[in-house]
């Protein structure tokens, strides 16, 4: 994975705003016990674009440094490192994304995904009401094959699978920005596991290194760890929903056993579990980014962050819905709407929030990496 | 707004504490925990509490065995020597000798406080075995305490300026603050700090030179509790003229600049004057050992400024600075840049690499590599200063705490001109920190003498009260 054709990064107000206070947290040190990003910060002496790039996207914005920090405004140094990570971040997944063209959706990224998914929500539903006669739509269909009454499975697992490959091709693109545009080195399969770890345990989302996190600091900087478990049931509740549609494949071409499944059978267990879980993990992400500092919050980028979190809450919501109204008349309507949405989703996913788990894992990869070389 | 019924604030506080650092909050936190009513007055905002607890970031314990904050062992016997050795005696050994033994509480009372410790990492750093460092520094530690004192029910106020202490026969009745109001209280404990951000009193022990010192600490220590007990006959402690100072980047800011602002460069080029003349042996021993002279070295020169000058060899050899260095192609240019005679700049240094002796040096170790034939000589790491870029930084006298303070007993009592302890008044913190530390300086001892004296000060307070 070594690439020697690196990419220069563009300089920026955030790319110069993150160096500036990069020099004088290198010369205080003292949050270099909180998370990844210090130590980081410690390997370094300058912060050209790329290594601002990489410290930015290392970064899991809990605030705590902010709140410890003596050069915090009202200072004259004037130092707030998760609020400028935040900015330097946001805009080095514009600049990674691939096509280009479409890097400007990261721009009023809310509105974009909102607007988006409306489109895909309208269109669905209106495809499936305009072609589907009023009798099957709003009929009641039970047993295996139900939901293909009213939409061919090649039609419902066709589209998502075309918008994984180009979603897919689009990662891997963007993936090896991130890899040239930050001078990231393979670090090996200790580094793999290392990274593999903090991503599984969150460790640096709760402001301390040690893994037994002190928490991310609420209001009056009172440390909670429930962004890191509101987190982990987003990404877990995620990663079932994923295993749920994984099973179904394998259930409807290998065992020959059509949708829906009963309610204790593997794929509904798993999406049931993983559904609530995302509920669960977004509705209360959605409260903590709500409650977090007003100054370590980056005002432009929020609605990116809102958007994703509201679209990830309403798929999963109605997949659930779905789930419960599937024996009624309303099997339909539910249908179209939760397919609408898990479509759209999909469709941005390259150019939403979703993109931190990406380059967030390929920063803590390099991270890794670093340290081990560094450790020798 | 102090004692009306109406907020449910008493008619008069068990223990008011001025000052919400370190000292202040232990002793804040110990007293109510024992029950006692509890206000603290902080002259800062909200944002700039703490005085300079914000810019510690660990203290110095007593440990028999490794514990998870701290490793090794560092034996009573080690600490009270590693004492006496920077002190040179100037000590009260029993204040002292209590401030070591208590010492071996504190990381696990902070602890349970909510204060968190980085964990204990051998070899990454190098005082890792006698320092037990706040995760975060301590700002982190003031957010935790603070946060624990409200828990308790104690009333923190900001922007609080305390202007007197009302002593009457060594009774003390309460304070009087800055906006004319006076706050009668039974017990006040005073962790206001030292009175090196008062640059008029400074300058009685240092003069004029004064003017040109930067405070690295809070703008907020004033002096003027120290001012109000000193005026009423209470017994002093410390010299005037003794403070601790460091050379730091002349452009840090005039307060406040902390940690940051230091310059761990000198050994590894040549310092300057403004008459472009070397003036003291740069190399004399590792930086950690000579740092705190440099401040009283420069402060000593005219103007009191001086210049570091390196070589692109010497500048990667010690940890970025919080300023860009001035860089030039040419000592000249660089002795313009700084606003040094470009000749005579040129001159110094042309005479300090002809002195040089040959071959590389190894700042691992004192290493011998001395100049011959300067006055005065630069005994180690004395490597020609020949490969451009050059880069400088100007250095100006930081000051980071002072010793004068009031002289205390075993219970943190303040004594009278007599030599009587005041039954009511007591003192922690830099305040009184002249009592164990008389000069010198160890590394994390500060925060261990105010942690230690305010939490003696609020249990007694709380005891005399029959709490």
């Amino acid at each position: 994975m070594d690439d020697v054709s690196l990419i220069k990064l563009a300089s920026t107000p955030a790319h110069e705003e993150t160096a500036r206070i990069m020099q004088i947290c290198n010369a205080c040190r003292y949050c270099e016990g909180f998370c990844a990003v210090f130590p980081a910060m410690e390997r370094r002496r300058l912060f050209d674009v790329g290594d601002t790039a990489q410290l930015a996207n290392l970064c899991h914005h809990c605030g705590a440094c902010y709140h410890a920090c003596q050069y915090a405004p009202p200072h004259e140094f004037a130092v707030n490192v998760p609020l400028t990570l935040a900015e330097r971040r946001a805009e080095t997944w514009a600049e990674f994304a691939w096509p280009g063209p479409l890097s400007g959706l990261f721009e009023r990224n809310g509105l974009a995904l909102v607007m988006i998914i409306t489109a895909a929500l309208a269109l669905a539903v209106g495809l499936m009401l305009a072609m589907i006669s009023p009798q099957l739509f709003w009929g009641v269909h039970i047993g295996e094959g139900a939901f293909y009454v009213l939409m061919p499975h090649t039609v419902m697992a066709g589209i998502p699978m075309a918008i994984t490959a180009f979603t897919i091709v689009a990662f891997i693109v963007g993936w090896r920005r991130y890899w040239r545009g930050t001078g990231a080195r393979w670090g090996g399969w200790p580094a793999f596991a290392d990274a593999m770890s903090a991503t599984a345990t969150m460790r640096n989302l709760g402001g301390d290194n040690s893994g037994d996190g002190a928490g991310c600091p609420g209001p009056d900087d009172r440390n909670s760890l429930a962004r890191r478990h509101y987190h982990h049931a987003t990404f877990y509740g995620f990663m079932l929903c994923f295993a749920s549609t994984s099973t179904g494949t394998i259930y409807h071409y290998l065992l020959g056993r059509e949708a829906p499944y009963g309610y204790l059978e593997l794929p509904v267990v798993l999406g049931t579990v993983g559904g609530i879980m995302l509920c669960v993990g977004t509705a209360g992400l959605w409260r903590e980014k709500r409650r977090m500092e007003p100054a370590v919050r980056p005002l432009a980028k929020l609605g990116m962050d809102y958007a994703f979190i509201w679209v990830l809450f309403w798929v999963s919501a109605t997949g659930l819905v779905l789930l419960a109204l599937r024996e009624t008349s309303f099997m339909g309507l539910t249908l179209a709407i939760h397919l609408g949405l898990v479509y759209g989703f999909f469709l941005v996913l390259p150019y939403s929030k979703f993109v931190h788990g990406l380059y967030r894992f390929a920063a803590l990869l390099a991270d890794a990496g670093e340290a081990r070389r560094s450790a020798m | 707004m102090y004692t009306s019924n109406d907020n449910g604030y008493p008619e008069r506080w068990d223990v008011l504490v001025i000052g919400a650092g370190n000292a202040g909050l232990c002793a804040a936190i110990t007293a109510a925990e024992a029950g006692c009513s509890v206000l603290v007055l902080e002259a800062a905002p909200r944002d700039m509490r703490g005085g300079n607890t914000r810019h510690t970031r660990n203290l110095r314990a007593m440990h028999e065995e490794p514990t998870d904050v701290l490793t090794d062992a560092y034996s009573f016997e080690e600490y009270f020597e590693d004492l006496m050795r920077v002190t040179r005696g100037v000590t009260n050994k029993e204040l002292a000798g209590l401030t070591l033994e208590k010492s071996a509480e504190l990381t696990s009372w902070l602890g349970e406080r909510g204060v968190r410790f980085q964990p204990a990492l051998s070899g990454t750093l190098n005082l890792g075995r006698t320092n037990a460092f706040f995760l975060g520094g301590g700002r982190a530690l003031l957010n935790s305490l603070c946060r624990h004192a409200e828990g308790l029910g104690v009333a923190l106020h900001y922007d609080t300026e305390v202007a007197d202490i009302l002593i009457d026969d060594g009774f003390c009745e309460g304070v009087r603050l800055a906006g004319g109001e006076t706050v009668p209280a039974k017990k006040v404990i005073t962790t206001a700090g030292g009175f090196e951000a008062n640059l008029d009193w400074l300058a009685e022990g240092w003069g004029e030179a004064a003017k040109n010192f930067l405070v690295r600490g809070t703008p907020w220590n004033t002096g003027t509790v120290l001012k109000s007990l000193l005026d009423q006959g209470v017994k002093p402690v410390g010299a005037l003229d003794q403070c601790h100072a460091v050379a730091i980047d002349a452009r840090a800011p005039k307060y406040d600049g902390g940690i940051a602002s230091r310059i761990d460069g000198v050994p590894f080029g040549i310092v300057l004057n403004r008459d472009a003349e070397r003036f003291y042996d740069e190399g004399e021993d590792f930086w950690p050992k000579r740092y705190a002279i440099w401040g009283r070295l420069v402060a000593g020169q005219p103007d009191q400024i001086g210049y570091a000058i390196l070589d692109s060899v010497g500048v990667s050899r010690f940890m970025p600075s919080v300023f860009t260095p001035i860089r030039d192609d040419s000592i000249e240019g660089l002795a313009d840049q700084l606003g040094l005679d470009p000749a005579e700049a040129r001159a110094a240094v042309d005479r300090f690499n002809a002195a040089c002796p040959e071959g590389p040096i190894d700042q691992s170790v004192l290493d011998g590599k001395a100049t011959s034939g300067l006055s005065p000589e630069k005994t180690n790491w004395a490597a020609p200063i020949a490969v451009p870029p050059y880069y400088g930084f100007p250095l100006r006298p930081g000051i980071t705490f002072t010793y004068m303070g009031v002289e205390v007993n075993e219970s943190a009592q303040i004594l009278m001109a007599d030599g009587k302890p005041s039954a009511n008044l007591y003192a922690a913190g830099e305040i009184m920190a002249g009592n164990v530390l008389g000069q010198g300086y160890l590394a994390g001892i500060g925060m261990t003498i105010g942690a230690v004296f305010g939490r003696i000060a609020g249990a007694d307070a709380a005891r005399s009260l029959n709490r």
